[in-house]
């Protein structure tokens, strides 16, 4: 029960906060997510640490086509709600009260988030497929509505590129469904077994078809060509929800489902998707060495980061699927905390253009600090979030192959470059004509920062609190295939 | 007992926390007496622990870290003699330095946030070396590079500090990068990255074995970077740009000396990879002679002991590369009190004259910064290697085992010393002998406070006796260090087939040689800069060959900035510009346009015109029929 509550309580607010009145419409959809926060991290709390599935509700919903409302959450799923309900209040919180038509904005927010933790408890292939789909509507809008100057065709792009390869997905469970045994269903644990059933070559084909929906989503080189514009040309708080927890639906698809149905799928062709998962790394961190808008950079870095995570999952052994989920969630919290700090720059300055920065931490010590903090968990310091991440997912990587995990070890090196010249060139330095009147952190931006600086730290510190919550489960999926 | 010492790391992060969340509600007076403090409290634990270690081990576990397999590890410190010896210098040069510190950034806005970085990095040294696995030295390891990094990028307002700051942490990267893919490799290969459980397994390794020798390789490129080695030295001589304490703390005393720290712990490892051991000693030795050439022309005094610590770090690694680590280990003790001490004096002389660091600028500074001009002098003897003096004892013991294991090593060694005692000389003489060539009207060259001074005397009288623990035996000694360390090294010395003795020669006429190559060199000095009283031509004079290849630094950071850095850059914008723009997105485009075009190709077909579709139905029926028919 505690998941449906979850889903129809988010959907509620969701509805409710249409038809707030305007001036509460911030608080309300504040907290309300903030009540989800608390109550999952109850949940969190409490979870036990077993590999079987909690909570498990199971609605027989479309009989005739053996499609059920089935609903449960394991370690894995349970992190993946966490880091959705502890980001959204923060992303709420941090919209501008100058934000046109803010009620929509704050009702499309609170669905996205119901769709998205939908994506996570999912254990039915077709309920999970319209949670999937059901997540592009509010980001949609809310890139549509509320983005920057070029945002018609940005979108439309975005929006082609991920239905796209979320009808290969549709085909793909639809070839599954029909070869689960007896009476045909969507359940995962049928659609494991009629994946696992089928040829190598067949495994092979829906491999790609699967790999090219989870791919475009997270994304991977070379399917990223939508996010750079995405990120850079959608309001902040969608940038944030995209790069911060909607990704994750992409990584969190490869574990869940496509990982699992397909072992005979991966294994052959582990070799290549990791070759291009490492070429990600590489490439888009290269990219973002020369480029001049910090939003844009921080979007290639996420494709950086991204490229490494996938690269561990594909090596599928525990440390690449540890780190990987570890990273999922030091990820979602890094990059949220720094392109919020990009938002507050660009608020004050009214630019994002690196060269024109310079200087801020004259002016505002307070954010350069949170902003260094935030950054090294980034560049994985130890003892920061992004460190444990990083070093299982490159041992994963190596330990599948030395050659690789030296190659993808030159990420530790690269993120230091674009990230440490960033920093020098907007904070550091002498003040510039943007920054001469800089303005240090409200308490409203505090209250967003904080709480990730204190995560970034917590995770970097303590990363078995977390570590120890997926561990049955991924031993599970190792074991199982 | 023992165990209390697992706290020493707790106070200066104490001190860090406090200063660094109250900043600049803290009295200057107070944020400086408690950075001061901590450390002083540690120091106080580093010497009960000295006392008390007498050859023990012991390994105190406070909290698990990370698990994942036999991927874990966890916050657990060990306490044994070699560590002993590193706290001991850490704690107590690193509590000299903050004294200094008070003095020399009394004026400075930052001076609560500049201690509480001070402070972080100490705790980071010291977990670096009370780690008991090597993951957890990697956090101290990355954790001092921070530090190195917020210490010489301190005044952020220049960007050539900044630059500077920048390129240690990046040079250190990808030393990093060696170090983690080591740790890796060790993971593998011995299900743990414990000390305890690696050391006690490899014992079953074969000398030469592949594995060994690709992870001593890999942990030694760590190595490089953290201890400016070549290729991997530029940014040593950039992080000069930090404040005075800061080069003298960290950029020479310590963190330039983990690399070290790390092959001497490691020394097990590399006893079994003859490969590696020749690898450390010849980067060590080339390391050492090219840094001194480099360090014989340079004008900016804190350039000079920046090229020489690089100089000096490379003879630890010939040490360590010819089996000698109580030797190295030695050396790394005796670096640290005349290495701090020489850059504190330098801090001194440049207090004095306002921010003045070129030496064609001073002169004549000995009758106005008397007690800096003696321990100054003190420093320079010791590191020239003139008996009684610390430096003396060290790095003869470092140059009879490279003599013994092979001569060209020796020889290259000896060449290094002679060219050290010039520059170092030179230093002196331009500094402190002659005439002031100041601006005499606009500087007023001026002795420091005692809160500067009485730390330099202290650091004085221990690069006078700090070489007595390692007399040798030759000499009459007992050469207790060596003694001292001998639980930790025996194990790797017993895999080292050591060549004992030094073929025929007596180590005491090495000493007579080395003794009158230095002495040679000291006079040449004197009579270049004291009898002939020339001072290095002024910048933009025509330089010959050689010198001006010096000067420059041989050209290598132009060198890298043509064959890396600016490259990466030109990739960059190619990989966006064509790849990303033209290619990929070209290809995703066009799959948009061929839809497109499709779709148009389609709707011509569709013209709603009946007489067309009637036409269409009869000829595809035609047409089935045909191939029926066929």
């Amino acid at each position: 029960m505690p998941i449906i509550a979850l889903l129809i309580f988010t959907f509620a607010t969701a509805l409710i906060g249409l038809f707030i009145p305007i001036r509460y419409g911030n608080r309300f959809a504040f907290i309300s997510s903030l009540i989800v926060f608390i109550y999952s991290l109850y949940l969190f709390c409490t979870f036990p640490i077993t590999a079987d599935f909690q909570y498990v509700v199971d609605y027989s919903w479309i009989q005739s086509l053996g499609i059920h409302f089935k609903v449960g959450m394991d370690g894995i799923s349970v992190l993946l709600v966490m880091l959705t309900t502890f980001l959204t209040p923060l992303i709420i919180f941090s919209v501008r009260k100058s934000e046109p038509r803010p009620r929509a904005f704050y009702s499309l927010l609170l669905f996205m988030e119901m769709a998205l933790i939908g994506v996570f408890v999912s254990m039915d292939g077709f309920l999970f497929y319209i949670f999937w789909e059901i997540a592009l509507i509010p980001i949609y809008f809310i890139c549509l509505l509320w983005g920057g100057k070029d945002r018609v065709r940005i979108t439309l792009k975005f929006f082609i590129y991920t239905l796209t390869g979320s009808l290969f997905m549709l085909v793909g469970l639809i070839y599954l469904y029909l070869h689960t045994p007896g009476e045909h269903s969507f359940d995962i644990q049928a659609l494991y077994t009629a994946g696992k059933s089928l040829s190598a070559h067949a495994q092979c084909i829906l491999f790609w078809f699967f790999f090219l929906a989870f791919g475009i989503k997270m994304p991977i080189f070379p399917l990223h060509t939508w996010q750079p514009d995405t990120y850079s040309d959608a309001p902040t708080q969608g940038t944030m929800m995209l790069s911060g927890i909607m990704l994750k639906m992409g990584i969190y698809g490869l574990i869940r489902w496509m990982i699992p149905m397909l072992p005979v799928g991966l294994s052959q062709n582990a070799q290549y998707v990791m070759w291009l998962s490492i070429a990600g790394v590489l490439y888009a961190g290269i990219i973002a060495f020369t480029r001049k808008d910090m939003k844009r950079l921080l979007a290639y870095s996420s494709i950086s980061h991204v490229g490494l995570i996938a690269a561990g999952i594909f090596a599928f052994n525990g440390q690449g699927l540890q780190g990987g989920i570890i990273q999922m969630l030091s990820h979602g919290i890094n990059v949220v905390g720094l392109f919020f700090v990009v938002d507050i720059i660009q608020s004050r300055t009214g630019t994002r253009d690196i060269a024109s920065l310079g200087g801020i931490r004259l002016k505002a010590p307070y954010l350069a600090t949170v902003f260094a903090i935030i950054m090294l968990g980034a560049v994985a310091l130890p003892l920061t979030d992004g460190f444990p991440g990083e070093f299982l997912l490159i041992s994963g990587v190596f330990k599948f192959e030395n050659i690789m995990g030296a190659v993808v070890g030159l990420t530790i090196i690269i993120g230091a470059v674009y990230m440490f010249r960033m920093y020098q060139r907007t904070i550091l330095g002498e003040t510039s004509l943007a920054t001469e009147n800089f303005t240090d952190l409200t308490a409203g931006e505090k209250a967003v920062l904080i709480p990730i600086v204190i995560m970034v730290i917590l995770i970097g510190v303590c990363p078995n609190l977390f570590l120890k919550v997926s561990e049955p489960a991924i031993l599970k999926l190792l074991g199982g295939i | 007992m023992l165990q209390y010492a697992a706290l020493i790391p707790f106070f200066p992060l104490a001190g860090f926390i406090i200063l660094g969340l109250l900043n600049k509600r803290l009295p200057k007076n107070l944020a400086a007496v408690i950075a001061c403090g901590m450390l002083l409290i540690s120091f106080g634990l580093a010497l009960g622990m000295f006392m008390n270690i007498s050859g023990q081990s012991q390994e105190v576990q406070l909290a698990p870290w990370i698990n994942v397999g036999s991927f874990s590890a966890s916050f657990t410190f060990l306490l044994d003699p070699l560590s002993s010896i590193f706290l001991m210098i850490i704690t107590g040069v690193g509590f000299l330095i903050h004294v200094y510190s008070i003095g020399y950034m009394h004026d400075d806005e930052k001076h609560n946030i500049f201690f509480a970085y001070l402070n972080l990095f100490v705790f980071f040294m010291l977990v670096l070396v009370m780690a008991s696995s090597y993951l957890l030295m990697f956090v101290g390891w990355e954790g001092v590079g921070l530090c190195s990094y917020l210490l010489i990028g301190f005044w952020f307002k220049n960007k050539a500090y900044n630059d500077a700051a920048k390129k240690a942490f990046i040079m250190n990267r990808i030393g990093d990068l060696g170090f983690l893919l080591g740790i890796i490799l060790l993971f593998i290969t011995f299900g743990s990255s414990d000390y305890h459980t690696i050391f006690t397994k490899a014992n079953g390794f074969m000398s030469g074995d592949a594995m060994i020798t690709t992870i001593t390789l890999l942990l030694f490129v760590g190595a490089m970077g953290k201890s400016a080695q070549i290729p991997l030295y530029t940014w040593l001589p950039d992080a000069m740009a930090g404040p005075t304490p800061v080069s003298a703390l960290i950029h020479a005393a310590t963190m330039v000396t983990a690399g070290i720290y790390m092959v001497a712990r490691s020394g097990i490892l590399y006893a079994l990879s003859p490969i590696s051991m020749y690898v450390v000693a010849l980067v060590g030795v080339v390391t050492a002679v090219f840094a001194a050439t480099i360090a014989l022309t340079q004008n900016d005094i804190k350039k000079v002991l920046a090229y020489s610590t690089v100089s000096q770090l490379g003879y630890m690694f010939l040490g360590l590369g010819v089996g000698a680590f109580s030797a190295s280990v030695f050396h790394v003790m005796t670096h640290a009190f005349f290495k701090a001490l020489l850059f504190l004096c330098a801090g001194s002389v440049i207090h004095g004259l306002a921010g003045e660091q070129d030496i064609r600028h001073m002169g004549g500074l000995r009758k106005k910064l008397p007690i800096t001009f003696i321990t100054f002098l003190i420093g320079t003897l010791a590191i020239a290697g003139i008996p009684p003096f610390a430096g003396f004892f060290s790095k003869d013991e470092i140059l009879i085992h490279a003599y013994s294991s092979n001569k060209l090593f020796w020889a290259l060694g000896m060449l290094g010393s002679m060219m050290t005692a010039f520059y170092m000389f030179r230093l002196l003489f331009l500094t402190f002998s002659g005439t002031y060539r100041g601006d005499s009207h606009k500087v007023h060259p001026h002795e420091s406070p005692k809160v500067m001074t009485v730390p330099l005397i202290i650091l004085a009288i221990l690069s006078t006796i700090g070489g007595f623990v390692g007399v040798p035996e030759s000499l009459g000694g007992t050469s207790q260090i060596s003694k001292f360390l001998d639980p930790v090294f025996k194990p790797a010395q017993a895999k080292m087939m050591m060549v004992e003795g030094s073929g025929g020669v007596s180590e005491m006429m090495l000493m007579g040689i080395t003794i009158t190559v230095v002495l040679i060199s000291i006079f040449a000095a004197w009579y270049m800069y004291v009898s002939r009283k020339s001072v290095p031509v002024s910048e933009g004079t025509k330089l010959p060959f050689f010198t001006k290849l010096s000067y420059h630094n041989f050209y290598v950071d132009e060198i890298y900035s043509a064959l890396i850095t600016k490259p990466l850059d030109k990739i960059s914008e190619l990989l966006k510009n064509i790849i990303e723009n033209k290619v990929i997105d070209g290809v995703v485009n066009a799959s948009g346009k061929v839809t497109e075009w499709v779709s148009g190709l389609m709707r011509f077909v569709q013209t709603g015109n009946v007489d067309f579709y009637l036409l269409a139905m009869v000829v595809g029926i035609a047409l089935i029929i045909f191939l029926k028919l066929m």
